[in-house]
Formats: structure tokens, C-alpha cells, sequence
């Protein structure tokens, strides 16, 4: 499984916030990887830990509360959880980087865009100010902003460009991979087309590999590979885009596709999937989708259920399709 | 924003009509009277008459404030009743002192306020946020004068490091500056503290952190001046108290500032100068709100947009 073309691998990642009402269990017993210039969706609903899961890469997880209690996470051959402070802060920015869900609080709002995209020029490359200026502009230029416009504060900004300026400043010093946690959903539809094209359009160019970080499975299947669909703090079903889309395996992946609209059935009525996800300070012994899940057996709600190979792509956890085999 | 600028100097005339006129009604309904003082207390009652006549005294209390406020008009703040010299001249000469001192108060709270909540903040919780957040209780809790007094005791009578008071030398701005600072400094130490912990956990410091920038570059150049904001306006407050503080201070350490001249001149009902003293406090406190608003401006581009 490990070879030396897996950009990111991530084994039996656990993570947990420790608050005064109990211990958060975020992320549990994760694994996934992600090929050099591969795209792999993490698709799932808020709260499954897909950005604790993306935080952990980076190493920015708060810490207090949280903890990464197990696991490894390797990037481009190296430990990031045995990294030093120093380490982590070189690689933050040049090797990986990653774009935040809300385009409106996440840049500076004291500080110009082009300062802020020079900033990460000074601070992995040895240039100076001049340089690193004039480099921020054309990387504005190259997100479709006017270098001029590099003076200007993130205010002056509409939130589709800002978020241009955040891909700008991500990209900057060509990292090998980008973390992209849901870039467009705070973005109008019209938006989040372009701002979707112009980060397929660079991370061709650069050849990155990208973990896309979204629950609309539109947008994964305009990106993406690969996906892996998370569930409470685990990921329940892997496989390719065809793997997921055509032969969808575990119930919670299909309750997801019947969640949302399609254009070549209007008139069907959207299923939703029943109740909420489990409190993440007490999961349930079993399967944590169990009590959700219309297929669901006595046995599903006993235990965890095994992770089993369908193909060499395809992946799922679920009970039912261990009493298939 | 230079018109905002404008606008907000005109605003200072009302300000400046509303502390004269209060000023003045109090005055006026305080007992004594001031041509008996000047006249001194031998004087016979046709002395004291005359000199009521020839300081205005007799005319109806309204028509001595618009008489005063039209002088006012032509930069004439009146003459002293006890020395005759021109009160802008006796405020203007004691103006030097008080301001080294408030300046001297509000640079010791700020280098030793600033500093200090930043470090509870980014050590939340920890030993040290603990003892600064000790420190800040006790400084504001202690009254000005007593702490003042305590100075003086230990600095100047037992250890004979600094003088007591009197400015012939800089030494002499000291412990009135110390005693000064130390109330604001834990008022600015608490805001700093409160504010930067706010932005701290913005989204915005998350993505510098991404970027690679290590903790003294995230907290120095960008939480810093987003946290500062709410700082300068406490800053700016806070110069008011000072120059209140500079009256007991000025007295305590026997400086001879503007707080001095206002005691002295109440004393005496030296009306004029008491007036003057007030007006002069009012007018610096509103400048210095105004430099405040000014320097929003620049510490924070979005406030700029605004000013019209």
C-alpha cells in the first residue's frame, strides 16, 4: 500500500478534543491516502471530521482541547506527527497548504492581499521585499486579479475573489499538495464554477496533488479521483469516482446521493437520511451509522464492522456486504 | 478624511460651551467672594466694591459668561485675580510639566501593559497570567495619592534614590509617572489580554499559521494590530483620567503643573484660571480623542472607508 508514489498517507488516525463536557472523539481509527497528482475527495456531513482530519496534516489542530491520540501521518516520506515546531513551519505553506472554508475571515483584514501572498515568499524563499512583491503580483495575475490591485485591503474584495486570493497565496510556492476544505460553499453557485475551474486549471499546471474537503458530491465528481466517504470520525466507504458513483456500497454513501436533487428526475422528492449523527462524546459500540440506517441487522449495532476489499479500488464498512461475500 | 477631521474639530465647540458654562454655574454658586479676596481681608467694603465694579463682578451672573465667552473669542482667557498676569500665559508656562508627566504615565502603562497582555494571552492560564492578572486587580485598586505616598516613603525618605518632588531634574518625574501609570497600565494590560484572545482564534490566524509564519510573527505582525484596536480607545480614555490623576499627583509630589494651578487657584476663587484650566483639560482630552479616532485609520484600513 505504501509506495513511494503516495504523496500523503494517513494510517489509524485518531484525534479528541478534551473538554470540561467530555471527550470529543473527532476522528477515529482513520486511513487514507492520496497519490502524487492525484485528487481525493473527503465527502461526508459537518461534523464528521473532515477538517479536524485536514488540520492533523498540518498540524494545526488547538491545541488545548485538541489531541492526536494515534496513529501516523505521512507527507512526501516525511513523519509529520515526529516533526519539531521548526519543521513543520518550513513545510506549512512550501510542501503543503491549505485553503479554509470562508473566504470572508480568512485573510487579514489589517494587512493588503499582495502583502499577505508576499509573506509566504519571505518566509520559505530567501528573497527580498521587492522580489516577493512583485512575485505576489503575478501570482494575482495568474488568479485572474490585477497585479495593481495587490495594494488593496480584503474588504475592498468580493468573497469569490478573496477567495482567489487565498488560492493565490495556497499556491504560491508550489506546494505538493493542497488541502482545499470546502473553498466554495460559502461562495454564490455562479462563484463556485469559476473558482472550481481556476483550481482545476493550477493544479494541473502544478501538478499537485489535492485533498478536496466538500459534502456536495457534485463538485467531487468534477474533481476528484478518488473518494473516501466519511461518517463520525471514519471513513465507511473508498473507491474511485466510478467505484462510488456507479456501484455505491454503503448505505450511507447511497442516503447522500438521494439527498441531493437531480436534474434528470425533478420531480421525484429528495430522501433525506432519518436522525442526526451520533454524539461524538458517546458513539455506540457498533456501526456508527446503525441507528440510521434502513438495512440496519441486530448485528450491525454489536460491533464495528470490518473494513472489506470489493476491488482493488473499491473499499467499504459495512456488515451487509461482509455477509455477501 | 481630512473633512471628517474637520467636522470633528467643530464638534469641539460645543464641547468646549458645555464644560465653560458648568463650569462657570458652579463656580458661581460656590460661597465666598472673589473681589474680597483680591481686595484681602483688611480691605474696607468701598475697596472691595470698586474691585467687584472693575472685574465685572456686579453684573448679572449670565451676562459675566457671555462677557467671559466673547473674550474667549479673541484667545483672551481673562487675567489671574491673585497675580494680574493673563491666565493663557500662567496655563501655558505649567503646561510643560503636566503633559511630561501624563505622557510619562501613559508610556509606563503602555510598555509595561501592552507586553504584559500579550503574554497572558498567548499563556493563557498559565503561572504568569495568573500573576499579571494579580498585579492588574491590585493596581487598579489602589488609590492614586496613597500609592503616591507609599513612593515617596520608600524611594525618596528611606532609600534616598529619587527625590520627593519638584522637577529640577528628570529623576523628578519618577515615582510621579510610576504612580501615574500604574492604574492604567492594568487597565490596558486587561484590554490587551481580553482583545488578543479574540483574535487569536480568528480564521484569519489560522491561515498565517498555514502559511509557515512561526508564533512571534503571528502574534507581532498580525494579531497585534487587529488586537490593538480596542487598546487605543482605552488608551485614549484613559488620558482623561491621567490629567484628572495629575491634579492629586501634581499635589502629592508638589509639581508645579496645571493640576497645581487649579488647586491653588480654588483656593484662592481665583475664578479666571479655574476656568481656564478646565477648558484647557476638556480641549486636550477631545484632541486626544480625535488623534485616537485618527489612528483607527491607520491600524485598521476598514474604519477608513468610513470617516466622512
Amino acid at each position: 500500500m505504501n509506495n513511494h508514489n503516495t504523496l500523503l498517507d494517513i494510517q489509524n488516525l485518531s484525534v479528541e478534543f478534551r473538554t470540561d463536557d467530555g471527550v470529543v472523539k473527532a476522528v477515529n481509527d482513520m486511513s487514507l491516502q492520496i497519490e502524487r497528482g492525484k485528487t481525493l475527495g473527503l465527502v461526508g456531513e459537518t461534523g464528521a471530521g473532515k477538517t479536524t482530519t485536514a488540520l492533523s496534516i498540518l498540524r494545526l489542530i488547538p491545541d488545548p482541547p485538541g489531541v492526536i491520540t494515534g496513529g501516523s501521518i505521512t507527507l512526501d516520506g516525511e513523519d509529520i506527527l515526529a516533526a519539531s515546531k521548526h519543521q513543520l513551519e518550513k513545510m506549512r505553506g512550501s510542501l503543503v497548504s491549505m485553503i479554509f472554508q470562508d473566504p470572508m475571515t480568512s485573510l487579514n483584514p489589517v494587512l493588503p492581499v499582495g502583502e499577505q501572498i508576499a509573506e509566504v515568499y519571505i518566509l520559505h524563499e530567501r528573497i527580498n521585499k521587492q522580489e516577493a512583491a512583485k512575485k505576489a503580483g503575478e501570482m494575482l495575475e495568474l488568479v485572474g486579479i490585477p497585479a495593481s490591485r495587490g495594494r488593496d485591503y480584503p474588504h475592498q474584495f468580493s468573497g469569490g475573489m478573496k477567495q482567489r486570493v487565498v488560492i493565490a497565496m495556497a499556491l504560491a510556492c508550489n506546494p505538493k499538495l493542497l488541502i482545499a476544505d470546502e473553498p466554495t460553499t460559502a461562495l454564490d453557485v455562479t462563484i463556485q464554477a469559476q473558482v472550481l475551474k481556476l483550481m482545476k486549471e493550477l493544479k494541473s499546471k502544478y501538478d499537485m496533488s489535492m485533498l478536496m474537503i466538500t459534502h456536495d458530491l457534485g463538485i467531487v465528481a468534477e474533481v476528484c479521483d478518488e473518494v473516501s466517504v466519511m461518517y463520525a470520525g471514519r471513513v465507511v466507504e473508498h473507491g474511485t469516482l466510478e467505484d462510488i458513483y456507479e456501484h455505491t456500497a454503503h448505505p450511507y454513501t447511497e442516503g447522500l446521493f438521494h439527498s441531493i436533487p437531480n436534474i434528470d428526475a425533478r420531480a421525484h422528492r429528495l430522501i433525506p437520511i432519518p436522525g442526526l449523527m451520533p454524539d461524538p462524546t458517546d458513539l455506540p459500540p457498533g456501526c456508527p451509522f446503525a441507528p440510521r440506517c434502513s438495512y440496519a441487522v441486530e448485528e450491525c449495532s454489536k460491533a464495528l464492522p470490518t473494513r472489506i476489499q470489493l476491488s482493488d479500488t473499491h473499499s467499504v464498512s459495512c456488515i451487509l456486504r461482509q455477509k455477501e461475500e | 478624511m481630512h473633512k471628517y477631521i474637520f467636522k470633528r474639530i467643530l464638534m469641539m465647540i460645543p464641547v468646549v460651551i458645555g464644560v465653560s458654562l458648568l463650569v462657570f454655574m458652579v463656580l458661581k454658586m460656590t460661597p465666598g467672594d472673589p473681589a474680597r479676596v483680591v481686595a484681602g481681608s483688611e480691605a474696607d467694603e468701598a475697596t472691595v466694591a470698586q474691585i467687584r465694579e472693575e472685574l465685572g463682578l456686579n453684573k448679572p451672573v449670565l451676562q459675566q459668561y457671555v462677557d467671559y465667552m466673547a473674550g474667549m473669542l479673541h484667545g483672551d482667557m481673562g487675567n489671574s485675580y491673585t497675580t494680574g498676569k493673563p491666565v493663557f500665559s500662567e496655563i501655558l508656562s505649567r503646561m510643560p510639566t503636566t503633559f511630561i508627566l501624563a505622557f510619562a504615565g501613559v508610556l509606563v502603562a503602555v510598555l509595561i501593559g501592552i507586553p504584559l497582555g500579550i503574554i497572558s494571552a498567548t499563556k493563557q492560564y498559565s503561572i504568569l497570567d495568573n500573576i499579571s492578572t494579580l498585579l492588574a486587580l491590585t493596581g487598579v485598586a489602589m488609590p492614586n495619592f496613597w500609592l503616591g505616598l507609599m513612593l515617596i516613603l520608600v524611594f525618596a525618605l528611606q532609600l534616598g534614590w529619587l527625590p520627593s518632588g519638584g522637577v529640577t531634574s528628570w529623576q523628578g518625574y519618577i515615582l510621579p509617572a510610576v504612580t501615574l501609570g500604574v492604574g492604567a497600565t492594568a487597565n490596558f494590560m486587561r484590554t490587551t489580554r481580553s482583545s488578543m484572545l479574540e483574535v487569536i482564534r480568528q480564521d484569519y490566524i489560522r491561515t498565517v499559521r498555514a502559511k509557515g509564519a512561526n508564533e512571534k510573527r503571528v502574534i507581532l505582525r498580525h494579531a497585534l494590530r487587529n488586537a490593538l484596536i480596542p487598546v487605543i480607545t482605552v488608551i485614549g480614555l484613559q488620558i482623561g483620567t491621567l490629567l484628572g490623576g495629575a491634579v492629586v499627583n501634581e499635589t502629592v509630589f508638589s509639581l508645579p503643573g496645571v493640576g497645581m494651578l487649579m488647586i491653588n487657584s480654588i483656593n484662592k476663587k481665583d475664578e479666571p484660571v479655574v476656568l481656564g484650566c478646565l477648558i484647557t483639560f476638556a480641549v486636550v482630552f477631545s484632541l486626544v480623542n480625535l488623534f485616537v479616532d485618527i489612528l483607527y485609520a491607520y491600524i485598521d484600513p476598514r474604519i477608513k472607508s468610513q470617516y466622512r
